[in-house]
């Protein structure tokens, strides 16, 4: 059964949740917190768990209504002027206002997950694990511990699943589509930056494999599934002053296992490991000229601020290039236009068409600058 | 009270409804069951607006035309809707305002015409309508969202403050004459709030989301207020501003 909702570019994940889930309706792709909204889906093209089944959220998107910066509103589609729509897909603002889309959605019987969980012992098993069983599953993650070397390098829990049919949920249970709220916790203020040191993430990443032992079949509410951290208000103080920048890379699958490697080898050398490791397997890209999904594997990484990590980045970034990988936009905050134009081969031709839909140059932001794609010196018309 | 929170067969006027107060109110009334007619100057905003609120709450919505500035198109207007409502009319809120500029009312004659127009004799042509339909039938409520500016006029608004002022007076009348038919006035005077109204507008301050603005006129009128300050902490302020003599008041810069 299909369906499709029509609403504005600030409707976020949580409002389409609210409304349509207790109708039986799920969003077709979702990210780790569900506080984005529409547009920004679209802008950043962003994925889930379940990009291997379903693709990014720009393959849901049938219809966008765009205001471009020359004041024309504009209606595209992937049968409908594609150029623009598959520049303004992952087009980071850069096309014009995304002002409405037209978004399929899935049905889905209940609002819970039946969820099984596997421990693997490197990166090696953990890879071979996903490509032999990941068709079974909609949804697939994979948690790493950032700090584990040598031959534990990569291990990790793997935590996939499906929705859960109305038949697998026990009789008792009432209201299946709407889970009585999750209880919401904050944090008051600032951690001092030492909180999280290489110590701390050592002794977290180690309590965490060990309270994830193989399980199947558990039944989890989508809420804690998708979006644990929402539950927690405020989360980014636990970085204290200094913050964190995320790194996520994706590498085609011929590369993905030596990319991957030496990502969390040079981290960990660096003795700059990640809180959150989080791997998964990409299923086949769409046409977004500036999407970042591709098919192979993705590794997304939150980093504690330091003064020696945008050089260490920097560095990487080059190897990233050299492995055929590339950057996500929506977290990357320190890549330049070299980097980027070799991960984003279409760049040249999002600047043709932007030419066109803004000739004076009216739309720009940082990121565009930085990575190139806006003339530089496109910040003097304010 | 209880009686206003149980909106099922029941039906409320909203006059003004793209404005985001009224599109939070709407909200309000829908999730107790209430029956919409939202009016508002046609086009892609009501639309959108009321399909908004019909799909959120599941609620019964009917987007109504409403020019407020043609006067000539009220009459017809009110007999469309009277003969929507049939008997299940509980009530009308009126949320439609203009603010105007000022400094170009003082020279533009249209201007100061859009922002009196709108503000006092637009709302008394549509409220005297909907008071002659309540007063016989000895129920319902009238509500409507004058400001903070009508309590005492200042340099940089006193148009729209004048009219504001204007539509205070008329619902304390109305409030008199209709007590006897047991028909509840409300008005409500919201201070500085983030909308299109304002956005963009300097000196603002103690600024109210229009969400929380719409869950307190909503109280207001479950309680049976006469007059209610929004957020409440106006009326203090008010109070002390209006004790300030003219001979004062007159020198500062306001």
């Amino acid at each position: 059964m299909a369906g499709e909702v029509e609403c504005e570019a600030g409707v976020s994940i949580e409002d389409l949740l609210r409304v349509l889930l207790p109708r039986g309706w799920f969003p077709p792709v979702t990210p780790g917190t569900k506080y984005v909204t529409v547009g920004g889906a679209i802008a950043n093209d962003i994925h889930g768990k379940n990009h291997h089944r379903d693709g990014a959220f720009g393959a849901a998107v049938r219809e966008l209504r765009l205001l471009t910066p020359a004041g024309e509103t504009l209606i595209c589609g992937p049968d409908r002027e594609p150029d623009v729509f598959w520049a303004t897909v992952g087009g980071v603002g850069l096309t014009g206002f995304i002002l409405s889309a037209r978004v399929r959605m899935l049905k889905v019987e209940s609002a819970w997950l039946k969820v099984d969980y596997l421990r693997l012992k490197n990166l090696g098993e953990l890879m071979r694990e996903l490509e032999r069983s990941d068709a079974g599953y909609r949804y697939s993650v994979a948690w790493i511990d950032g700090l584990a070397r040598g031959a534990s390098l990569g291990r990790g829990v793997l935590m996939r699943g499906n929705h859960a049919l109305a038949s697998e949920l026990p009789a008792r249970m009432s209201n299946i589509l709407w889970p009585a709220a999750r209880g919401r916790h904050n944090v008051p203020f600032d951690f001092p930056s030492f909180a999280l040191n290489p110590l701390s993430i050592k002794a977290f990443n180690a309590l965490y494999y060990a309270l994830h032992p193989d399980k199947q079949g558990q039944l989890v509410d989508y809420d804690s599934y998708f979006y644990p951290l929402d539950g927690l208000e405020n989360w980014n103080r636990l970085y204290g002053r200094g913050g964190f920048t995320q790194y996520q890379v994706a590498f085609p699958n011929e590369t993905s296992e030596r990319g991957l490697t030496e990502v969390l080898e040079r981290l960990a050398a660096g003795g700059r490991p990640s809180f959150l490791a989080v791997l998964k397997r990409f299923g086949p890209a769409n046409p977004g000229w500036l999407s970042f999904p591709r098919e192979g594997y993705t590794l997304a990484l939150d980093l504690p601020m330091r003064e020696s990590l945008p050089k260490l980045l920097r560095d990487l970034d080059d190897r990233v290039v050299a492995h055929g990988g590339r950057l996500y936009t929506a977290k990357d905050a320190l890549a330049g236009a070299d980097a980027f134009r070799a991960m984003y081969p279409q760049v040249e031709r999002f600047r043709e068409l932007r030419k066109r839909l803004d000739p004076r140059g009216v739309l720009s932001s940082s990121l565009a600058r930085r990575v190139g794609l806006v003339p530089r010196g496109g910040e003097a018309l304010r | 009270m209880s009686a206003f929170l149980e909106g099922k067969g029941r039906s409320v006027l909203i006059l003004g409804a793209t404005s985001s107060v009224a599109r939070a109110l709407a909200a309000e009334f829908a999730a107790c069951g209430y029956e919409l007619f939202l009016a508002a100057r046609p086009g892609e905003d009501l639309d959108a607006v009321a399909a908004d609120v019909a799909l959120r709450k599941r609620a019964r919505v009917h987007a109504c035309p409403l020019d407020a500035l043609d006067f000539d198109s009220h009459d017809a207007f009110w007999n469309g809707i009277v003969e929507r409502v049939g008997e299940s009319l509980a009530g009308v809120v009126l949320c439609f305002g203009y603010l105007g500029d000022q400094a170009k009312g003082q020279q533009d004659p249209d201007e100061a015409r859009r922002i009196v127009d709108t503000n006092f004799t637009a709302a008394v042509s549509l409220l005297n309508r909907a008071a002659n339909y309540l007063e016989p039938r000895k129920r319902g409520f009238v509500c409507a969202l004058s400001s903070v500016a009508g309590d005492r006029g200042r340099q940089s608004n006193y148009l729209y403050g004048a009219a504001k002022a204007g539509l205070s007076a008329y619902l304390q009348g109305l409030r008199n004459r209709l007590f006897k038919a047991g028909v509840k006035v409300t008005t409500i005077k919201p201070g500085f709030m983030d909308t299109r109204m304002t956005f963009g507008k300097p000196g603002l301050f103690l600024v109210a989301a229009p969400e929380k603005a719409a869950r307190q006129v909503f109280r207001a009128l479950a309680a049976g207020k006469d007059v209610a300050y929004v957020p409440g902490f106006w009326w203090p302020i008010m109070s002390v501003i209006r004790c300030v003599p003219e001979f004062v008041f007159k020198r500062l810069k306001l």
